[in-house]
């Protein structure tokens, strides 16, 4: 088994291939919530990475005296733990980036997720392994939520990690703000638009149909 | 026999998972790494947080003097004659024996609290501390700017802020929010400059005394009512409960007396 395991792969499987939010439509809420500025969105990225490398290590280290019955809260209570852990680390040593996120630090530990790859892959594999699925899936999370977040503060403010790449047209320069960049609605506008582009590169994710219409309603037109 | 059931971590780890003892050991081995783990980090954490939300206060009270229009100016002009007084609420004048040092071990012994009759406690709190600490600014003798921190409950948690009343002691010249747990884009945008631009110039009593100061539910209509947040009406109404406590008779109210009377 640790013969066909190929690092590369099940490191950049997830960028876009198998990209955790885009194909698999996991961890949107905070997706949505974060990105109305890069650094914030970085800040989540780097968040989120750890805790799920860190906590696939551990869940792939006891994986094999995890008791069935209890294994859900097990892996919850120790994806909690780091949250808040990270939590703290960030109050403590990025104070202003850590208010700006607010609650949605905490939000990781319901971040559907970590709790998927612990649950498919950390459970069953070695640690190592484990640790680069997860690694490799908060790389394919960050990337989204990055470029999102870049697009959001670049027309929202005409930002880019908080300078002014656009100059705005009130101190002289031609860029008008686009404020609905800054609200949910426009994430939900670029995420979709972003599945819809990746799928028609890649239409092999394209979801089948969960149902068809009835013969009937075609018949009438 | 070599027997390698004699250590018994050993024989636990060879138990079978779905077996009770196995399944309630891990439950329990799991939760106590895990409590370590946050006890841990919270205490080790905790003196760094506590160093910046202190740091955090006195950029917030400077950048609510200097953010007030001319205040920046009048800062330079007066030489920063920015000073903090603790004062005995209740009394309305300089706390005797309680300096800005002892302040925080004043207030953690419970002795130096004011329980709130409910028909008073309009910001919901109840109780209230005997000392708190305000800061002054003035200009020549004369007092232009008082600071008041203020504490009232909102919809998700407490709201702590620190209100800016001009010389008049009449006229808001500001509002800083230091403190909250609204729900984010929604109560949560009381910390946006935005709304809080709506605060200086209001004007909390009438010619005849009465409080008037208000949060309206949408936008602002009169002289004593700032802009209402769209979805937050319970923030709002927290916000202004805490402004009409704090500035009424339970509240800042003989320490205003006291000012204009002069004795600060």
């Amino acid at each position: 088994m640790a013969a066909r395991f190929d690092i590369w792969s099940t490191l950049t499987e997830p960028l876009v291939r198998q990209n955790p939010v885009t194909l698999q439509i996991l961890g949107i809420c905070s997706a949505l919530a974060v990105t109305t500025s890069l650094a914030t969105a970085l800040t989540m990225s780097v968040s989120l990475t750890v805790v799920l490398t860190l906590s696939a290590i551990l869940i792939s280290l006891i994986r094999r005296h995890i008791p069935e019955t209890i294994r859900l809260i097990v892996q919850i209570v120790i994806v909690a733990s780091l949250v808040i852990v990270i939590d703290q680390v960030l109050q403590a040593y990025f104070a202003g980036i850590s208010r700006a996120l607010s609650i949605y630090v905490g939000l990781i530990t319901t971040n559907c997720l970590v709790l998927g790859r612990t649950e498919a892959y950390a459970r069953h594999n070695a640690p190592f392994p484990a640790a680069v699925d997860a690694f490799g899936n908060g790389l394919g999370y960050s990337l989204i939520l990055l470029f999102i977040g870049g697009l959001r503060e670049l027309f929202g403010r005409g930002q880019l990690f908080g300078w002014q790449v656009l100059p705005p047209a009130d101190a002289g320069g031609w860029f008008t703000p686009l404020g609905l960049m800054l609200l949910a609605p426009s994430a939900f506008f670029l995420l979709g638009g972003l599945v819809w582009a990746i799928r028609s590169f890649q239409p092999a994710q394209v979801e089948a149909p969960e149902h068809t219409p009835p013969a009937d309603a075609r018949s009438v037109e | 026999m070599a027997d390698p059931d004699r250590n018994p971590w050993r024989r636990f780890l060879a138990l079978p998972n779905e077996s009770r003892t196995k399944t309630l050991v891990m439950a329990f081995l799991v939760s106590a790494v895990c409590g370590l783990m946050v006890s841990g980090a919270t205490v080790l954490l905790r003196p760094i947080q506590t160093a910046n939300r202190a740091a955090e206060e006195q950029a917030r009270i400077e950048a609510l003097v200097r953010g007030i229009p001319g205040m920046a100016a009048l800062l330079e002009q007066s030489g920063g004659a920015l000073s903090t007084v603790v004062i005995d609420i209740e009394e309305g004048r300089a706390a005797q024996d309680v300096t800005t040092a002892t302040l925080e071990a004043t207030l953690a012994d419970t002795g130096n609290w004011t329980t709130l009759d409910a028909g008073v406690d309009i910001a919901g709190l109840g109780q209230r501390p005997d000392y708190a600490q305000i800061f002054l600014l003035r200009t020549g003798d004369a007092i232009s700017l008082v600071l008041l921190p203020l504490t009232g409950q909102g919809y998700g948690g407490r709201i702590d802020a620190i209100l800016a009343l001009e010389g008049d002691l009449n006229t808001i010249a500001g509002i800083a929010i230091t403190g909250h747990s609204e729900t984010p884009g929604l109560g949560g945008r009381i910390e946006d400059p935005s709304w809080q631009a709506s605060f200086p110039g209001t004007a909390i009593r009438d010619d005849t005394g009465d409080l008037r100061f208000n949060v309206a539910r949408a936008d602002a209509s009169g002289p004593y009512q700032v802009d209402g947040i769209t979805g937050a009406t319970r923030t709002g109404r927290g916000v202004s409960n805490m402004v009409r406590f704090w500035l009424g008779p339970e509240g800042y109210g003989p320490l205003i007396r006291a000012i204009e009377r002069g004795e600060f």
